[in-house]
């Protein structure tokens, strides 16, 4: 089978790195060859980040590159609009509409754009948008937003939720595991606000 | 069936040291590298591991290690190596006692890095061994593979990681460890006194260990010859390896090479006259081009491919074949995000006083660093760990000489915790000896910050996180020579200003340790978050000056992020009408 490419982009200390981890528990035991490419290091200070998923029957590649990503997992609006070009055509964008204004933006010098999923959508390109910081605090903690966008994700690729409840047990750190459930479920039932 | 698990690289590398039977791991952390040895504390029942105070004394821990007769590890970043150059040049002379092998993570991109070196340079000039995973699997088994090989040929192994490999997780297959049995230590000073007269003739064991691996390189199954389509010949390693393929797939034939020093001469003339065209694909320096150039072969490579930072499927795709997919472009600019201090940063209040002062800031390396950007805008050099320290005596003393009045140009230097027990401390004995009088500010979070919080000599905790003996900061800067050492809380704004004054006009050498933990830190007390009074905001903005993450400005009042705000309180400090209620002011 073809090779399915994944990004995760946010902003440093949404958990990217968490839902990457659970997806890739996923995909292990769906018996898939699969590379998980995360970043560290300065990024994860407040900047930009993107995490790759790929699967298939071989992975060479643990890079997704211009044009090439199935899907776009944007933890934040700005981060989603910034990887557009990222998207292959007839891709789909899965957007938390969270925004987190970038230091330029905080003083002042840039504003944050506006409308950005609808300028998106004006693209042509196929795209989901929930609300996951409501969703994640409705859960009880807004630091689930990575799981929420993950419950969205698992609708899009298809494999059973059980699998997906498994790794989220799997990869959660003890005290933060019911309200992660909880976060996937909103998640996944959410269709777009 | 052995069990197969999803890894990272580098922890990839750390399972590879547990079943090779490693029993002795001494690092320093550095992104990309740090995770390997953080990973191998979970093997605590059968090896050691442990954080040491820089790469020239991990390095030597594990030289030592070897000599007793173990397999030991070290591993690091590719600007760690440099500080590490000095035991592995010479140990490379001796061989090895039990295995050592040494894992070096390249950072093509400079995604957390100061530099964009090539660490397959010291390879060559170390005479060394050295390996190319490139993928999690191979991680595992080149690392098994090296401590094999270090024993047969008696010479340290290096292995090259770049940042995609190690921080890439694949599939690995998990297999038990094979203990080794620690071998009665016996003195060889002939092989291990690296004094002239052994020297000398360790050189010449040296020459003939080249030679007989210039052997092995031919045949070695870590270099791979895959035939597919004879019109495009590619060479290529480590992640090289994993994008051409994406980008050609049986489109070409490839030449992958596991072990990149030394390379091949028969096998890649070999695997040249089979192809009409021959592509070299590697990051950074043309070291396999150059090598198949003096071989007198044609080759396309950094004319075609690209000198500086990472490669990409499409980079090699659009090189070879022109081909380049289509994509959609977001219809206006997007501002960049830069990465900043987290919300509640011991530094932060530091670099705001900083920056008010105007003096010359000689930074250093660690989460500090993120002081030179707007709006703190508080830092004039970053060179490499330590260099706050040292070269700030030498800007001070260059001034100086000038005929320069005292207090024209005031500098202070600025070292983290973590940095200045890797090297700061001896140049701060120099300013002491040598007499610049200079400001060393040391950032004590209490914690190695950047690299995800690894424990240090100085804040009490090992690598297990248990309680260990601790180096006092202050004793150590007064056993240094310094008689004035101040502690001061980078939170309160106003008491860095003030003594930061105050030393820079002492006129003699001085610390001042500027103490707060780490906001990360598990044991960090959050306080409630901030308010703003609208009616007390005027809207000055002084506010926006400390480059907090979870302040904003709207409807002409700043306003704080009740997620993100931990209450540190710095924000209000910096206000001067009052606006902001709660947190450690309340």
């Amino acid at each position: 089978m073809k090779t399915t490419s994944i990004m995760f982009v946010g902003v440093g200390g949404q958990g990217t790195l968490l839902a990457s981890r659970i997806v890739g528990h996923v995909l292990l035991e769906q018996g898939f060859d699969t590379k998980v490419s995360e970043v560290h290091g300065m990024s994860q200070r407040g900047g930009s980040v993107t995490t790759y998923v790929k699967y298939g029957d071989k992975v060479h590649s643990p890079i997704v590159d211009t044009g090439e990503a199935d899907y776009i997992v944007g933890f934040e609006q700005m981060e989603a609009a910034r990887w557009l070009p990222y998207l292959a055509k007839g891709g789909k964008m899965l957007i938390n509409t969270q925004k987190l204004p970038p230091m330029p933006v905080i003083t002042g010098a840039t504003q944050y754009n506006q409308d950005i999923v609808g300028k998106i959508e004006s693209a042509g390109v196929g795209v989901v948008s929930l609300d996951a910081l409501e969703l994640a605090e409705k859960a009880g903690s807004p630091r689930s937003v990575n799981v929420v966008m993950m419950g969205s994700l698992s609708r899009e690729l298809g494999f059973e939720e059980k699998l997906w409840i498994e790794a989220i047990r799997a990869c959660s750190p003890p005290v933060a595991l019911e309200c992660n459930l909880k976060a996937f479920e909103f998640g996944r039932n959410s269709i777009t606000v | 069936m052995p069990k197969k698990s999803l890894m990272l690289g580098n922890h990839a590398i750390a399972r590879g040291l547990y079943e090779a039977g490693v029993t002795v791991v001494s690092s320093y952390p550095g992104t990309p590298s740090t995770e390997i040895t953080f990973a191998t504390a979970q093997y605590k029942d059968v090896m050691h591991a442990e954080w040491s105070p820089n790469e020239k004394v991990s390095c030597e821990v594990a030289v030592g290690a070897s000599v007793a007769g173990a397999r030991s590890f070290t591993g690091m970043k590719h600007v760690g190596l440099n500080v590490a150059s000095d035991p592995l040049y010479t140990f490379s002379y001796s061989g090895v006692g039990g295995g050592l092998v040494i894992a070096i993570a390249d950072d093509p991109g400079m995604h957390s890095s100061q530099n964009e070196q090539d660490s397959r340079r010291h390879a060559i000039a170390s005479k060394c061994l050295m390996l190319e995973p490139a993928d999690s699997r191979e991680c595992l088994e080149f690392t098994k593979k090296a401590y094999d090989l270090s024993e047969e040929y008696d010479v340290p192994v290096l292995i090259r990681l770049s940042t995609r490999i190690s921080h890439s997780q694949g599939i690995v297959e998990l297999n038990e460890r094979v203990e080794r049995k620690l071998p009665d230590y016996k003195k060889d000073a002939a092989k291990f006194v690296m004094m002239p007269a052994f020297a000398r003739g360790r050189r010449v064991v040296v020459d003939e260990r080249e030679r007989k691996l210039a052997e092995y390189a031919e045949v070695t199954p870590l270099n791979v010859i895959e035939d597919n389509n004879s019109d495009i010949g590619i060479i290529c390693a480590g992640t090289t390896y994993q994008y051409s393929k994406e980008a050609l797939g049986d489109k070409a034939n490839y030449l992958k090479l596991g072990m990149v020093n030394p390379l091949p001469t028969e096998l890649i003339k070999k695997f040249a006259e089979k192809v009409k065209t021959l592509y070299i694909a590697e990051e950074m320096d043309p070291i396999i081009e150059q090598h198949c150039k003096a071989i007198g072969l044609e080759v396309k490579g950094k004319e075609v491919f690209p000198r500086i930072g990472e490669y990409s499927q499409s980079i090699i795709r659009k090189a070879v074949s022109g081909e380049s997919f289509e994509s959609n472009d977001f219809c206006e600019p997007i501002t960049v995000r830069p990465p900043v201090m987290c919300a509640g940063c011991s530094h932060r209040g530091l670099f705001y006083v900083l920056g008010k002062l105007g003096v010359m800031v000689n930074g250093d390396i660690g989460c500090y660093t993120l002081g030179a950007t707007p709006p703190l805008s508080a830092m004039d050099t970053c060179i490499c760990m330590g260099a706050g320290v040292s070269a700030l005596h030498g800007f001070n003393i260059a001034r100086r000489r000038s005929g320069e009045e005292p207090g024209k140009t005031p500098a202070i230097g600025i070292v983290g915790d973590s940095t200045f027990v890797h090297s700061g401390i001896t140049g701060l004995i120099n300013i002491v000896y040598n007499q610049s009088n200079s400001v060393v500010i040391i950032a004590d979070n209490s914690i190695t910050g950047m690299t995800g919080g690894q424990n240090t000599p100085a804040n009490g905790r090992d690598i297990y996180g248990n309680s260990a003996p601790s180096i006092d900061l202050e004793l150590m800067c007064k056993a240094c020579g310094v008689n004035r050492v101040t502690v001061i809380n980078p939170g309160d704004i106003e008491e860095c200003e003030r003594i930061i004054r105050q030393e820079l006009e002492a006129g003699e050498a001085s610390v001042i340790i500027a103490r707060k933990p780490c906001s990360l830190l598990k044991t960090f007390e959050k306080k409630p978050p901030l308010q703003v009074t609208p009616e007390k905001c005027t809207g000055c903005k002084i506010c926006l000056k400390i480059c907090c993450p979870a302040l904003s400005f709207t409807d002409k009042k700043a306003t704080v992020n009740q997620t993100l705000c931990v209450g540190c309180g710095v924000c209000s400090k910096a206000c001067k009408f009052g606006a902001f209620t709660g947190g450690k002011n309340s």
